[in-house]
This record gives C-alpha cells, structure tokens and sequence, in this order.
C-alpha cells in the first residue's frame, strides 16, 4: 500500500493554490460588491438603504453550503448546463463575502466621529470628496484588523466549495486520504498548509494597521 | 448698512424641545458678534443653524445673500462663503497640518497644489504656526491645533467666520493664544460671530453682545453692556461669571 508521498505532497500544493485563487475571487468580488452595498447601506435614499439592509440580511441569514448549492444547481436550472465548479464557487463565496463585508465597513465608516463628517461638510467639500478624502482613509484604519480577520474566515471556508466539485485543499486532503488511508498524517498536512496561509495574513493585518497609524503616533 | 447675517424670528425644536424661540438678530460687515448665555440657552444651536448645520421650523436667515431657510438652498455655495471653528477643532487626524489646510482650495476651488501650499503656509503664519506644517495635528498641544483648525477656515476666504465655543476646551494660557488669533482677525475687518463664555473677550473686541436666554435673545447692545445689565437674568448671569 502506497504511503504520504512527496507525489501527494506536491497534489496538495497544487490544490492549495486553487484555495488561494478561490479565496482571492472571493476576496475582490466581495469587497466590491461588499463596498457598494455599504454606501447604500448609509445612503440617503431609503429605498436603497432598504435593499441593502434585505441583501445583507438574506446573505448572513443563508448558510454558505446552501448558497453554493442554490447557485450550482440553480444556475444549471437556468439552462447553463455546464456550470465550471470554479464560477459556481467563485460567485457563492463572493455573495457571502459581500454580505459580510458590507456589515463591516458599514460600521467602519459610520464609527468616523459626527464630528468628522461636519468638518468636511463645513468646507464646502461634496459629499464624493468627503467620504473618499476624509471618511474612508480614517475608516480603513479602524476597517483592517476585522477585515483581515474576515479574510482568514474566507481563507477556510474555500473548504465548502468541494460541495460542487471543486477540488481545492481539503477535497484534495480527502482524495488523498481515500487511495492511502492515513488521515492523520493527511489531514495534519493540510491544516498546516491553511496556517501557512493564514498566519501570514494575520501579520501582514498588523503592519498595516501600523502603517495606517499615521497621525496617532 | 447691508446685514451680512440677518436671522428672523427663527424655531427650532429638536423634538418636544424648543431650542430656539423667535430669534432675531443682525450682524453687519466687518462687526463682531458674541453671543453669549447659559448653558442650553441656544446659542450653539443658533450658530449651527447659520451655516445649515442645523434647519429651523419657522422663521428666515439670510446670509452673504444666501436664503439659508430656503429648502433649495445651495449648501455647498453657502459654505463657500461661511467658515465655521468647533469646540473640539475638528482637524482631520490622518492629514498633516498643511494637508488639512490645503484639502479644501484644492478639492472645492480647484486652486493647483503648489499655490495651495503656499495658502497654507500664508494663513499658518497668521497663526503663528509656519514651523508646524509637516506636523500632525495629534503632536500639536489643543491651542495649536484650534489655531490650526482657525487657518483651514481662513483658506477658504469666507466672507464670515463662526467660532463655536472655540475656548471652552483649553486651558487658560492657550485660550489666551487663541483669542489673540481672533482679535487680529476682528482687526483685519473678519466678520465673525462667536458663541463664547469669555466675558472679558466679548466686552473688549466685540461690536455688539447678544446675550440670549431659554432660547430667546434677551438682550442686546455694545459690550459696555454687560457692565449696566437691563435685565435681572444678564445681571445674575454676569454676575456669576465674576
């Protein structure tokens, strides 16, 4: 019988970067989409504010594994009948990540002092001008750490996307452990490869909110 | 005489509460209101309504030609003319001190960065402060940064200029360099109203005391004034600030 080869190891490693492109899809889709719905979510316009709130609400309400399904088989429904596993995973963790995201930076922005947004107002800056010079660079201080940690949270929930045969780090860590039966030395493998991935993350989230810094100290 | 400000029988409530109760009052080009009074008296509230920072029930304001009370007011034009100074400065935390003065020329007059540069440096040295424009506001001591807070105001070039209890936060020795600012500013011809609780100030550099009380303006005249009150609530008023 076969054991955990450098041939397995090198499986894995291929796998791992379809978790970081997956994570990455994920990341950019939802960030935009995720900002846009956080400005309507503070938008004036009610009706907007109230679209927002129901998207954001439905998404966090909607476990990741039923959305992927829901998009998998929905979109097969539609007629695509050939729906690549990558698409069908890329845009289910991008909804999810936007719902999140657009809660976080909602608040990120809205946690500016009052006081901020009158200054702006008060010199005669529009309200495009206000928010992307004086609001957004204080909120994006405030928005790093639990936005790094979100990442991190996309990072493994690639895992989920194996529902709909996409083969990333954890389906590979199973097919693995399916033709060697040694799921301990496998799946050890593998949990330390999603460390690898996130630990560095987490770091690269302090420096940045040292860079950002500016003006405290 | 043309009114700079003219305020006419002005409300506003916010929610059951009446703030303001029929105020009406004038200030003229180049003169120096204080507007002085109690705690919860409204003054503040009258301030912030100047520039629409605030919108009232009933009642006009005209200012530097602009119908402030008009709901198709242009706000942006009206802040073009009107600079307004906080309590808590304000300043913009993750800009330098020359950055926070420069935001504005350059994003609402579109004025090229190097001259907006050298805007700042002009209305910073007004303020006693040229050595500080690399700074960031959170390395200037509270005086500084309301003097700094006071330059980004002038570099817009307002036609009036409001100081919201600019002091109330400093202690008496950078209250003292703040008001020095805004004496020399009252003596290059600023029209300026301030909301203060600095007597001594209002009595020396202003043209005209508008002393107001449970939302109403109570009473007005030159700063000689609140040494011969007329009414009995001025009296206790100055009275207890000796």
């Amino acid at each position: 019988m076969p054991t955990f080869s450098l041939v397995h190891l090198e499986f894995l490693g291929w796998a791992a970067l379809w978790t970081l492109g997956l994570s990455a899809i994920a990341f950019i889709g939802g960030g935009l989409v995720g900002f846009a719905v956080a400005l309507a979510r503070i938008s004036p316009v009610r009706g907007l504010r109230w679209a927002a709130i129901g998207y954001i609400q439905i998404v966090q309400g909607t476990p990741l594994l039923i959305l992927l399904f829901l998009i998998y088989f929905g979109i097969a429904i539609l007629g695509f009948s050939e729906v690549p596993a990558l698409a069908a995973a890329g845009l289910g963790l991008t909804i999810y990540s936007s719902g999140f995201l657009a809660e976080i930076w909602r608040g990120c922005i809205q946690s500016v002092p009052r006081t901020q947004w009158e200054a702006a107002e008060c010199l005669a800056l529009t309200p495009w001008q206000r928010m992307t010079r004086v609001i957004l660079p204080q909120a994006a201080r405030i928005a790093t750490a639990p936005t790094v940690g979100f990442l991190v949270q996309i990072v493994k929930n690639t895992s989920l996307a194996s529902v709909v045969g996409f083969v990333e780090l954890a389906q590979a860590g199973k097919l693995i452990n399916n033709s060697i039966f040694e799921p301990f030395t496998v799946f050890m493998v593998v949990a330390a490869i999603y460390f690898a991935i996130c630990f560095p993350l987490s770091t690269w989230s302090r420096s940045l909110e040292r860079k950002l810094n500016v003006g405290r100290r | 005489m043309s009114a700079v400000v003219r305020l006419h029988n002005v409300h506003k409530s916010f929610g059951s509460h009446k703030v303001l109760e029929g105020v009406s009052f004038e200030v003229g080009r180049g003169e120096v209101a204080a507007v002085i009074g109690q705690s919860g008296s409204g003054k503040s509230t009258a301030l912030r309504c100047i520039n629409a920072l605030e919108t009232i029930e009933h009642g006009s304001i005209d200012v530097c030609g602009h119908a402030v009370h008009d709901p198709k007011l242009d706000r942006r034009s009206l802040r073009r003319d009107v600079g307004i100074v906080f309590q808590s400065y304000n300043l913009f935390p993750h800009l330098t001190v020359e950055q926070n003065i420069m935001l504005a020329p350059t994003c609402v007059k579109a004025l090229p960065k190097a001259k907006a540069r050298e805007l700042a440096r002009e209305v910073l040295a007004r303020v006693g402060l040229e050595a500080k424009a690399e700074n960031y506001p959170e390395q200037l001591s509270g005086g500084q940064q309301q003097r700094v807070a006071i330059a980004r105001s002038l570099a817009m070039q307002p036609k009036l200029m409001l100081f919201d209890e600019v002091t109330s936060a400093l202690d008496p020795q950078l209250t003292g360099e703040v008001l020095k600012v805004m004496e020399d500013l009252a003596r290059g011809g600023m029209t300026m109203i301030l909301v203060t609780h600095e007597m001594a100030f209002a009595r020396k550099v202003a043209s005209q005391v508008i002393y107001m009380h449970k939302g109403k303006v109570w009473e007005t005249g030159p700063g000689s004034m609140l040494d011969a009150p007329k009414t009995a609530e001025l009296a206790s008023f100055v009275g207890s600030g000796l």
